[in-house]
């Protein structure tokens, strides 16, 4: 609970600082708040992979993108995305809300709970039930891979 | 024993959700356009787990069946590092070959 505003607040943060090294740097403070409510959750594999996944590996690649692009300020200009987007998000969140949080409100995760985040259990379901997911994601990040250096060492004519 | 209300992480997942939505729409620059993508999927990762500790808790449904949220956020942490290099790259692409990394004003496709 007391994580939950930071938390909405560095996501409010992504979305409306001006320039991109900003809602970047928000952007980490949520990922590592998000890991912190894993482990409130028991799930302290997820969490450390969160921190060093997002907060680390995705995030250097964001700052130095924005590192070696170096955009100057886009002016975001006023126009009518921005009223529109609001009212969107704003319909999208009652909607939501207003059909998914009745029925949860009373159902409360119990506080302290222990084992089901463990490594020893998230290894043994990644190398038995889901091994074939996993050599399947193993395939899609080496054409990620090889599709990034294609596109970074390609020549414009 | 009570713990926190499941309404308070799937609230927190919505709004997370509904935020990055609201980027994706009235952003300009694709780097922040991207970053409200990887808003959007940690926030069903948080729904995720939240949905598979309260099933393990509270239904009583055996580790077996709790492992599904957690190895779904492992692939879904996998996917959107794959998006997030090839994404990055073609933004790189674009900036070489236009100066310019304006979403409303790219239309390479129109030839």
């Amino acid at each position: 609970m007391m994580l939950a505003g930071p938390a909405a607040l560095a996501t409010v943060g992504v979305v409306a600082s001006k320039s991109a090294v900003r809602s970047a740097l928000c952007l980490v403070f949520n990922f590592f708040i998000l890991a912190f409510l894993y482990f409130s959750l028991s799930m302290e594999m997820i969490g450390i992979t969160q921190i060093m996944v997002y907060a680390g590996a995705i995030m250097v690649l964001f700052m130095f993108v924005i590192m070696l692009l170096n955009p100057k300020l886009i002016d975001e200009k006023k126009d009518y995305k921005l009223p529109i987007g609001l009212l969107f998000g704003l319909a999208l969140f009652m909607l939501l809300g207003s059909q998914i949080l009745p029925k949860l409100m009373t159902a409360n995760v119990p506080a302290m709970e222990y084992e089901v985040g463990s490594p020893k259990l998230v290894g043994e379901a990644l190398f038995t039930t889901y091994v074939f997911p996993f050599e399947v994601v193993s395939l899609l990040l080496l054409v990620g891979v090889v599709g990034s250096v294609f596109l970074a060492k390609r020549r414009t004519p | 024993m009570n713990g926190v209300p499941l309404a308070a992480y799937i609230g927190l997942s919505m709004f997370m959700f509904t935020t990055g939505v609201v980027g994706v729409v009235i952003r300009r620059n694709p780097i922040v356009i991207f970053m409200c993508i990887e808003l959007m999927l940690n926030a069903v990762n948080l729904a995720f787990l939240s949905f598979a500790r309260y099933r393990y808790a509270a239904d009583g449904v055996s580790v077996n069946l709790a492992m599904n949220g957690p190895m779904m956020v492992i692939f879904v942490m996998a996917v959107a590092a794959a998006e997030v290099a090839v994404g990055l790259g073609i933004i790189m692409a674009i900036y070489r070959l236009k100066e310019e990394v304006d979403v409303d004003e790219i239309n390479l496709i129109k030839g």
